[in-house]
């Protein structure tokens, strides 16, 4: 079986500073399987395919094409040897037409007219219209991967990796490409299908690898599969169990009712009337894959972007839904967002300058529009002492600190400004276990001292372990909040992988875009 | 291959001495640049950056160049930092020097303490009027301001050519296209007697010291900075793009426009249409050349007004040719925005083919 594989990995190895993305890969793939690749945000499927491509090398372990050892130092290298990539964001020109995007995007010259035709017969074969004098700027998100996938098609490939191809489409343009797919496979071309959409995967694919935390779980056939086996395999069902750590919910501190975004990105998740509440001394945990709506959540929250109306969101009883940052947090809101530098903090700034930031208005550092630059210096060494962060000074970079510190001094600069309602994304995304557990620790210690704190993790154990109450976001909508100990495992994944309303949700996206 | 590696931190001792490894490069090469042209190279640089140095009048001269300047490049500075590309001050400072002069003009005439005032306003509103079409058109539509301003300069530059040939001629100047010269009291009050070292000077000192004390000590400076490094850590902070946007065209159009009206009400005295003689742009090598740092523009606006008086020495004593002061700008630019790029990133030489585990 594996002399006739196509492409086979064998203890693929990949260390990133702060954690092993692939431990000891193996994958093999036929000529015409569809092959899917499972696994939850951070479980190291895009580092893989990545590697496959060409984008970044392994540290350990060999690849092989055809039984040959395979080594591609760039993406050039993988197309030589016949493996396409269509990624999830386009690498599209706006204000180019089809063919001249597609002649952009391929290795070898070719005359325009004679593209055009190659352009017509290719998506004419496999059931994906496209016209070649198009400007792209005018085609839809589903046409615009047409363009992607026809551009793969003609350099006749051997291997097509399509990274969650379907989740900008509709349910229509789903099924074309799923034709496609089919089509593909069945003249012998491998497909590489990475995704976390269970009934998908089940439906489309013949083998699928699990990975959990950059190792392989378990190869299976999906089609034998349940969606729960499935998604016990993807999120594990070593799941921790939750901790009852005595908080008690006291008095409703900040209610989100129906909150509705459009996303100003077109690749983003809109928000379609999420509504909660959090009490003062509880940990309401959000869960969900990466890229269902946490971003916009998390900006909607902050005050990035303001809520249609003031009283869809309110702090301890004041609106406060078109308030901008600097009000929410002087009414007591502070915020850790999910990305730590660029975002939560500014990379080239000083860690006094970085408190600065947001901790000005609660901490007094301004007065009368002046910086008082040594209170700021005084809270940040405060924070670095109480978060065990290493750094040589608070002068130093944030840039020159490791990711885990700079996430302990940004979680330690929101929660040593004593808010009433804290909302973290990703607290403890690549701390070591201690940091992690110092932490959560401090989360609960502000609960128990009647913050509100709400927390967003792709990190179900770390969910289970601190949350009173957990709740799933998934294609922009909330699942109704339930006491921790109350949900199953099963119930989580199903829910994270969009499986018991994912009819309802997808029929309203395919509305917003016909 | 050779790759570029981001370092982890810039020291500030390499920050500060990347502009003496520019004049030194650029002094080294214009040597040579010299000894190909068959000039003797040490003679013309010791014209260029002795001379200008070694008398009184010379020196009154280089205040004189660097004033305008220096009053720029605080302003552009400001904008930089925040990522705000204002590229079109020479056009701030023509409508600058045109409001201010206009105020001259109509009161010729009248005496009175108040005119020069009233000239400096209109100068900054005329030099922000101009600045806030880029402003609007980049807050409003996100038109690019590097564009927007560069273009409106040119229409500056000939809607002042086109005053002064018309509306604004001196009826009583034969035809030529200048203006009237400014009575006393439009003209600003010289420092050293015998020079034309004006009080602009004090004026761009205390612009200096105040950008200085708003970019170190304000939060109007935070939001800029925190603007240019990261517009997603500014909006999570809470601060408003459009309004730093607007905030430092403003600031550098105001400015700007001051240091037109202070260059005619000053060594010109009155509206001519060569007035506006580049000082704008090269108040961008001015702002980069000082760090963006007020106490950096103020020393880099005194070596480029070296060029400029050094320059025109040379090219009267050695003849050489007279595109030997914008030779020397450029390559200025050119040597300091090259070491900063090894400043900021270390060369990284890697292998094609590293093969592993075979």
């Amino acid at each position: 079986m594996s002399e006739k594989a196509f492409l086979k990995l064998s203890g693929i190895t990949k260390q990133f500073p702060d954690i092993k993305a692939n431990d000891g890969v193996n994958l093999s793939i036929s000529p015409g399987e569809i092959h899917a690749l499972l696994g939850e945000n951070g479980a190291g499927k895009s580092t893989l395919v990545k590697m496959i491509y060409g984008i970044m090398q392994p540290d350990e372990g060999e690849m092989y094409v055809n039984g040959e050892i395979y080594v591609p130092d760039r993406p050039f290298d993988a197309r030589a040897k016949g493996i396409g990539m269509v990624f999830q964001h386009f690498s599209l020109f706006d204000a180019l037409s089809v063919a001249e995007n597609i002649a952009l995007g391929i290795d070898k010259n070719a005359s325009q007219r004679d593209l055009n035709t190659k352009i017509v017969n290719v998506s004419n074969d496999y059931g994906l219209p496209l016209d070649p004098t198009r400007i792209v700027g005018t085609l839809s998100v589903g046409e615009r991967q047409r363009v992607e996938i026809v551009r793969c098609l003609l350099q006749n490939p051997q291997l097509l990796i399509m990274d969650e191809p379907t989740s900008v489409l509709t349910p229509q343009e789903i099924k074309i490409l799923f034709e496609t797919l089919r089509k593909l496979a069945d003249g012998g071309c491998s497909i590489l299908y990475i995704s976390h959409k269970l009934e998908e995967i089940r439906s489309l694919c013949s083998t699928a690898t699990v990975l959990r935390d950059g190792k392989v779980v378990k190869t299976c056939d999906p089609r034998l599969e349940t969606a729960r086996s499935l998604a016990e395999m993807m999120i594990g069902s070593s799941l921790a169990l939750p901790q009852d750590h005595g908080l008690i919910a006291g008095d409703e501190r900040l209610v989100v009712d129906n909150l509705t975004v459009r996303s100003e990105d077109p690749f983003g998740v809109d928000l379609q009337g999420i509504s909660f509440n959090v009490h003062g001394g509880e940990i309401l945990g959000i869960a969900g894959v990466a890229g269902n709506g946490q971003i916009q959540l998390m900006k909607a929250l902050i005050g990035e972007h303001p809520a249609e109306s003031p009283t869809t969101i309110t702090l301890d009883g004041e609106p406060m839904g078109l308030a901008k940052p600097t009000e929410r947090r002087k009414h007591g809101m502070c915020f850790v967002p999910e990305e730590r530098l660029g975002h939560g903090a500014i990379a080239d700034m000083t860690l006094w300058e970085n408190t600065i930031l947001s901790a000005r208005t609660r901490k007094g550092m301004v007065k009368r529009g002046f910086l008082n630059n040594s209170t700021a210096a005084g809270f940040a060494k405060e924070i670095v002492s109480a978060f065990n962060v290493k750094a040589g000074s608070v002068n130093h970079a944030a840039r020159s600190l490791s990711g885990g510190n700079v996430q302990k001094f940004i979680v330690g600069r929101e929660i040593l400004q004593s808010p009433s309602v804290l909302i973290v994304s990703q607290p403890t995304w690549g701390v070591d276990a201690g940091a992690a557990a110092d932490i959560h620790m401090a989360l609960q210690n502000l609960a128990k001292e009647g913050t509100a704190v709400l927390v967003i993790s792709q990190d179900l154990d770390e969910l289970m372990a601190i949350s009173t109450r957990f709740a799933v976001i998934s294609g922009g909508r909330l699942s109704q909040p339930k006491p921790t100990g109350d949900m199953t495992v099963e119930e989580i994944g199903l829910l994270m992988g969009g499986v018991p309303s994912s009819a309802e949700i997808t029929s309203e996206h395919g509305e917003q875009c016909d | 291959m050779i790759k570029l590696e981001l370092r982890k931190e810039t020291s500030r001792v390499m920050l500060y001495s990347t502009p003496i490894f520019a004049v030194l490069l650029t002094i080294a090469a214009s040597m040579i640049m010299f000894a190909i042209l068959d000039k003797d190279p040490i003679k013309a640089i010791s014209i260029i950056f002795m001379q200008p140095l070694s008398n009184t009048f010379s020196i009154t001269e280089l205040v004189v160049k660097a004033t305008p300047l220096i009053l720029i490049a605080i302003g552009l500075s400001m904008g930089f930092r925040a990522g705000v590309w204002n590229i079109g001050a020479e056009g701030q400072f023509t409508v600058g020097a045109l409001c201010g002069g206009c105020i001259a003009l109509v009161f010729y005439n009248v005496e009175g303490f108040w005119i020069l005032p009233l000239m400096c306003i209109a100068g900054i509103l005329g030099g922000m009027a101009w600045a806030a079409i880029p402003a609007w058109l980049r807050t409003r539509f996100n038109a690019n301001e590097i564009l927007v301003s560069l273009m409106m300069s040119y229409v500056a530059v000939l809607l002042l050519s086109a005053l002064v040939h018309g509306p604004l001629r001196d009826p009583d100047g034969m035809n030529f296209p200048e203006s009237r010269i400014f009575s006393d009291s439009a003209i600003l009050p010289i420092l050293v007697e015998g020079t034309r070292m004006h009080i602009g000077f004090i004026v761009a000192l205390l612009v200096v010291v105040t950008a200085w004390v708003l970019l170190s000590r304000h939060i109007i400076g935070f939001q800029v900075k925190v603007l240019g490094l990261s517009p997603r850590a500014a909006r999570f902070g809470g601060f408003i793009e459009s309004r730093v946007i607007w905030a430092c065209l403003m600031v550098s159009g105001g400015l700007a426009g001051l240091a037109g009206l202070f260059e005619a009400a000053g060594p010109v005295g009155q509206l001519v249409p060569s007035l506006p003689v580049g000082y704008g742009f090269t108040a961008i090598i001015v702002a980069f050349l000082g760090r963006l740092n007020p106490i950096g523009i103020l020393i880099s606006g005194f070596v480029m007004a070296l060029t400029y008086i050094g320059g025109e020495a040379a090219q009267i004593q050695m003849n050489l040719p007279s595109a030997v002061t914008g030779v020397f700008q450029g390559m200025l630019l050119f040597f300091l925005l090259g070491i900063d790029v090894l400043a900021k990133y270390r060369f990284k030489w890697f292998h094609h083919h590293h093969q592993k585990g075979t």
